[in-house]
């Protein structure tokens, strides 16, 4: 990002000019990581170090109460988590969250991006309105979810039968997370395909329109193919999101009756449980899956990678 | 804790008593002042205990800050609500050796776990005799860890029996006579359920403990070093599933907790409620009709000829091992806990007392009607499995038992037993 790229230097050159600019080149380098070598310095203590120590801890069997017994157990955290159930089944459940959730933002977050750009009336108010739910803090939101799925006191409790609680029941709650997971990021997803929606020419569409070309064909035919690295890009900053998708869980449900995802399991193994070396060895779980999300997305998919997104179209 | 609610109940009388007693404590504590402090500045200590929003603890501790004569001042933090909030709050100062927490509020569960890390102190000598001074035996056994004194007692709760009077004329003794009132009661048309912990938390935990219990067993061995269960633990199940499967069950069972039981018995749809006393002053306000009606028992037995024992619940008090000054703390401590903050406790936050004799005081029982019955209930009541690991045995115990009408009492049985196992050997995940 900050590398300064040489300048070629021309064939007629002289040995001695060439020397001079290269050394002209190496301290311009020199300078150009010095400029960011606070920021490495900053990411490898906030970034680098915690996972790094995560991945020791992992290695270790160790309880924060008795830290004294704590001895090196290499893999066998690893081991105990894969082959639990526990494991599976929240494993399964992030999935289902994931894979729904993420299918139904980006639906209704295309049909949003669609409305945004061609609302020809009151455009700024639309946006806002649209916006408003990704600019409330989560748990925030997910309290007032709770509350209003809460028998006796929710205006939502209230349409159902008397005597349910749908936060209790495994499949229902499941269902409302996925709702507070869709009603808070569906904007997110809207404005990363508008910007992919103003890519598309408008020359374009109009040359399709002349030709004969349906609504929904232009639709599928000109602006998806067109729109693809934005949507990839929206899919995966939103499947690593929804991957990891604790706040919301934890506030409508705490995780029980089987609605618990892998990083409420962390959680729990870890400051429940209190035992660093099982819970650390989940967040490594964690981050390796993120990391194969995102290395099927980028290098099966050909999705752009973060930063890089509009240059690679 | 979460079964240990908060009531205010206001009685003029016992609040002048409570006055008028703690001003000899303030002389006495006065005058000790004057052989060991240092003149001069007080030290802070900090006393971190569960939100209490009656006014009471906040009361003791400006009351107990003066009567130490200018060597302590108490300063008390607020905990979070819920139970596992609590925990982890202090789990995680203490491992990190937080010298700004002196005093420490734990639950009756968190005993062995904190004492086997070293986090809190023992209690021995003149201080331990003054804090077993009266004080229910069984509550000091939840602050017991390997024969050593961790903890003082501070509150303490249990449940009873609740029942309308209008439709059982005689409270059923056993689980086996509750549940055929309720199906004769249902056979009539009339109300009938059984209001009874069942949602997937530590509330069933505690119905689980009661049974077993009071079928003669225990959930852990005496070393707390295996799961003890056998045939009373088999009993336990059978009781539950029972219950569950009979038309005595609420058909919201598997998502209950004391509020809801409370509701319902409230709304008139039930006969009968295993609950803590908060439900006696609720009905008196919410439902006055039926509130004449409303009447309390022991909690029932499993075999007629074995007394019942229902699992306590309360508050222990203890110093933690990073305190600067130990000494100090154990001082306020016992008088944050003595007899006039006791009544203010009881009365003005509504939780039931520690100390014995109060339980006699006739202004007491004219605010707890039932004092004779929480009394007997307290002095037989059941610990839960003390063990460090107690936190993985409930939700080894709770996700085994809830949705109860899944429970097939011998291959629970097995479940409960071998998840145990794991638990205490700290092996596995927790769900």
């Amino acid at each position: 990002m900050t590398t300064v790229a040489a300048p070629q230097a021309p064939a007629e050159l002289s040995r001695e000019e060439r020397r001079r600019l290269s050394e002209a080149t190496r301290a311009e380098r020199r300078f150009g990581w010095l400029l960011c070598a606070p920021a490495v310095i900053v990411m490898a203590a906030v970034a680098f170090y915690p996972i790094v120590y995560a991945v020791y801890l992992s290695l270790q069997r160790y309880d924060l109460r008795f830290p004294q017994q704590t001895h090196f157990v290499g893999l066998s955290n690893y081991g105990v988590v894969l082959s639990s159930s526990i494991w599976w089944r929240a494993f399964a459940v992030t999935v289902i969250i994931m894979v729904v959730s993420v299918a139904i933002e980006l639906v209704l977050g295309m049909a949003l991006a669609m409305l945004l750009y061609y609302t020809p009336l009151w455009r700024g108010l639309v946006r806002t309105s649209i916006l408003l739910p990704y600019g409330i803090v989560t748990v925030a939101a997910a309290y007032s979810w709770q509350f209003a799925w809460t028998p006796g006191v929710g205006y939502l409790a209230g349409l159902l039968p008397a005597g349910s609680a749908p936060l209790t029941s495994q499949w229902q709650a499941i269902g409302i997370i996925i709702l507070a997971e869709i009603w808070k990021t569906t904007p997110f997803m809207t404005l990363l395909l508008l910007a992919g929606l103003t890519l598309v020419p408008d020359d374009l569409l109009k040359a399709a329109k002349v030709d004969g070309a349906t609504t929904w064909q232009r639709f599928t035919q000109i602006m998806v193919p067109l729109m693809k690295p934005a949507i990839l890009v929206a899919l995966l900053f939103r499947m690593l999101d929804a991957f990891r998708i604790f706040d919301n869980i934890f506030i409508l449900t705490k995780g029980n009756n089987g609605t618990g995802s892998v990083s409420i399991l962390g959680y729990d193994n870890l400051f429940t449980a209190l035992n660093l070396g099982i819970g650390s060895a989940i967040s490594v779980l964690i981050l390796i899956a993120v990391a194969i999300i995102a290395f099927i997305f980028i290098k099966g998919f050909g999705t752009a990678a973060p930063g890089t997104a509009l240059e690679r179209r | 804790m979460r079964s240990i609610r908060v009531l205010r109940w206001h009685n003029r009388n016992l609040r002048r008593r409570a006055a008028a007693v703690s001003a000899p404590v303030l002389l006495a504590a006065g005058l000790a002042a004057c052989s060991s402090a240092s003149a001069g500045n007080a030290v802070t200590l900090n006393y971190w205990s569960f939100p209490d929003n009656s006014g009471a603890v906040q009361q003791a501790v400006n009351e107990c800050s003066a009567a130490s004569g200018g060597r302590y001042t108490i300063v008390y933090n607020k905990l979070p609500t819920d139970a596992d909030g609590q925990r982890q709050q202090l789990v995680r100062r203490l491992a990190a050796h937080d010298g700004s927490l002196d005093i420490l509020g734990l639950d009756v569960t968190w005993e062995a776990e904190t004492a086997q890390a070293g986090w809190i102190l023992p209690w021995t000598g003149a201080d331990k005799a003054a804090a077993e001074q009266d004080t229910l035996p069984t509550m000091l056994q939840t602050a017991t860890w390997h024969g050593q004194l961790y903890a003082v007692p501070y509150n303490t709760n249990t449940q009873l029996l609740w029942y309308r009077s209008d439709l059982v004329p005689n409270p059923p003794a056993t689980w086996d006579q509750m549940i055929s009132d309720a199906e004769q009661l249902a056979r009539q048309g009339k109300p009938h359920y059984i209001e009874i912990q069942g949602a997937q938390y530590e509330g069933i935990t505690v119905w689980f403990n009661s049974l077993v219990a009071s079928a003669g067993g225990s959930v852990l061995n005496a070393s707390s070093t295996a799961p003890s269960l056998g045939a009373p633990g088999m009993k336990a199940l059978q009781i539950m599933s029972t219950l569950a499967h009979s038309p005595a069950a609420d058909p919201s069972l598997s998502v209950q907790q004391e509020d809801q039981n409370r509701l319902a018995m409230e709304g008139g749809t039930a006969a009968f409620e295993m609950n803590y006393p908060f439900v006696y002053p609720s009905m008196q306000t919410d439902n006055p009709q039926l509130f004449k009606h409303f009447k309390w028992a022991l909690y029932p037995r499993v075999y007629p000829n074995v007394p019942s024992h229902v699992t306590i619940g309360g508050i222990d008090l203890a110093v933690s091992s990073y305190s600067a000054h130990p000494d100090l703390a154990r001082q306020a401590i016992l008088c944050l806990r003595d007899r006039p903050h006791q009544i203010l406790a009881a009365v003005k936050g509504g939780l039931p007392p520690t100390l014995m004799s109060l339980y006699n005081d006739p202004s007491f029982i004219k605010a707890y009607p039932f004092a004779a019955a929480i009394k007997t209930a307290l002095l037989s009541a059941s610990v839960r499995p003390k063990t460090p690991y107690y936190q993985n045995v409930s939700i080894v115990i709770s996700h085994a038992v809830s949705p109860s009408a899944s429970i097939n009492p011998g291959s629970t049985l097995g479940q409960i037993t071998g998840g145990i196992n794991n638990a205490l050997a700290d092996k596995g995940l927790v769900p």
